[in-house]
């Protein structure tokens, strides 16, 4: 196989990660939805709790689009 | 880059060069570390001429001081608890450090000094250091019980304690990583659609329309980036919170 081909096969392989990262961070802001729903007056406090997750889901994401980079441009 | 000629060169910005002439270049001063040495100065800036007015009701700057104490104070109250207080000066450095590091990362010509694996590693090993002294010095030996958790069967001892190892020593390892691997591709989208922009452009007059799209995607990419860095340096803080009130509490 053509060494060129090869690497963008592997690139998008890699970021087949990203299917578990796009089912996580639904779960975080269904579930960030949810709770406002059910107890508008916890809005603040839940709220940052949702962002933390989501800043914590997206680095996984990045990891694996990292690795992307890595095997494209090196 | 010269119109048309489709190459992509996306990690060509992270590369160190020495600045200051003669005299950089003989000590290794990059621009990473001038960029470190301004992000600091604009810290002390913003603190020192925010908290010289003293005024009852607080101009802009002291408004902002004021909100950034504010701010890491209750984080580090409300995580650590009542013993974290004397964390703060460390929590509220560590978190200016890297968000300002971000954000003058965004600026055009600029350089981001935290999409270097070396610059997040060594806060993050600093961090796992101090928070291993810190339990030390608190529980002495008794620290020890951190990898144990109370109650499990004595069985399971060969592969809990194991366990309870590896992701304690694996936190600087992620701790890093997420920072860099944040800043790093961040900046490298960027530069992708940067780069679709000038090879759109080489196609012609239907070129010029479609370049539209990329730059579009840049500027929305520029409101995220402004977002991440953000939460990034913010992300950083809580995890040393979490970890510091783990060596404090002991679970």
């Amino acid at each position: 196989m053509d060494h060129e081909a090869a690497k963008a096969i592997g690139a998008g392989i890699a970021v087949i990660a990203l299917a578990g990262v796009g089912i996580g961070i639904g779960n975080i802001f269904s579930s960030l939805v949810t709770s406002v729903a059910r107890n508008p007056s916890a809005r603040d406090q839940v709220f940052g709790l949702g962002i933390l997750g989501f800043a914590l889901t997206e680095a996984v994401a990045l990891f694996a689009l990292l690795i992307a980079f890595l095997i494209l441009f090196t | 880059m010269a119109a048309g000629e489709a190459s992509i060169d996306a990690l060509g910005q992270f590369k160190l060069h020495t600045v200051l002439g003669p005299i950089g270049a003989s000590v290794n001063f990059t621009q990473s570390n001038l960029l470190m040495v301004v992000a600091s100065a604009l810290v002390l800036a913003l603190l020192y001429f925010g908290a010289r007015p003293r005024a009852i009701v607080p101009g802009r700057l002291q408004a902002a001081a004021e909100l950034s104490y504010d701010f890491i104070y209750n984080l580090v109250s409300e995580q650590i608890g009542h013993e974290g207080r004397r964390f703060f000066p460390f929590v509220f450095t560590l978190f200016f450090f890297i968000l300002f590091g971000n954000l003058l990362g965004l600026l055009p010509f600029s350089f981001t000094y935290t999409s270097h694996i070396a610059v997040t590693a060594s806060l993050a090993i600093l961090v796992i250091v101090l928070v291993t002294i810190v339990a030390l010095s608190i529980h002495g030996l008794h620290f020890f019980s951190y990898f144990w958790p109370a109650g499990a069967p004595i069985a399971l001892a060969p592969i809990i304690v194991p366990v309870e190892v590896i992701s304690y020593l694996s936190r600087p390892v992620s701790l890093s990583i997420r920072l860099f691997a944040n800043m790093v591709a961040g900046h490298v989208m960027f530069e992708v659609f940067a780069t679709f922009m000038v090879m759109m452009a080489g196609a012609g007059i239907v070129g010029y329309v479609g370049a539209v799209g990329p730059l579009v995607m840049n500027v929305i990419m520029m409101g995220f980036e402004l977002l991440v860095a953000a939460l990034q340096a913010y992300v950083f803080a809580v995890l040393t919170c979490i970890y510091l009130h783990d060596a404090v509490h002991l679970h």
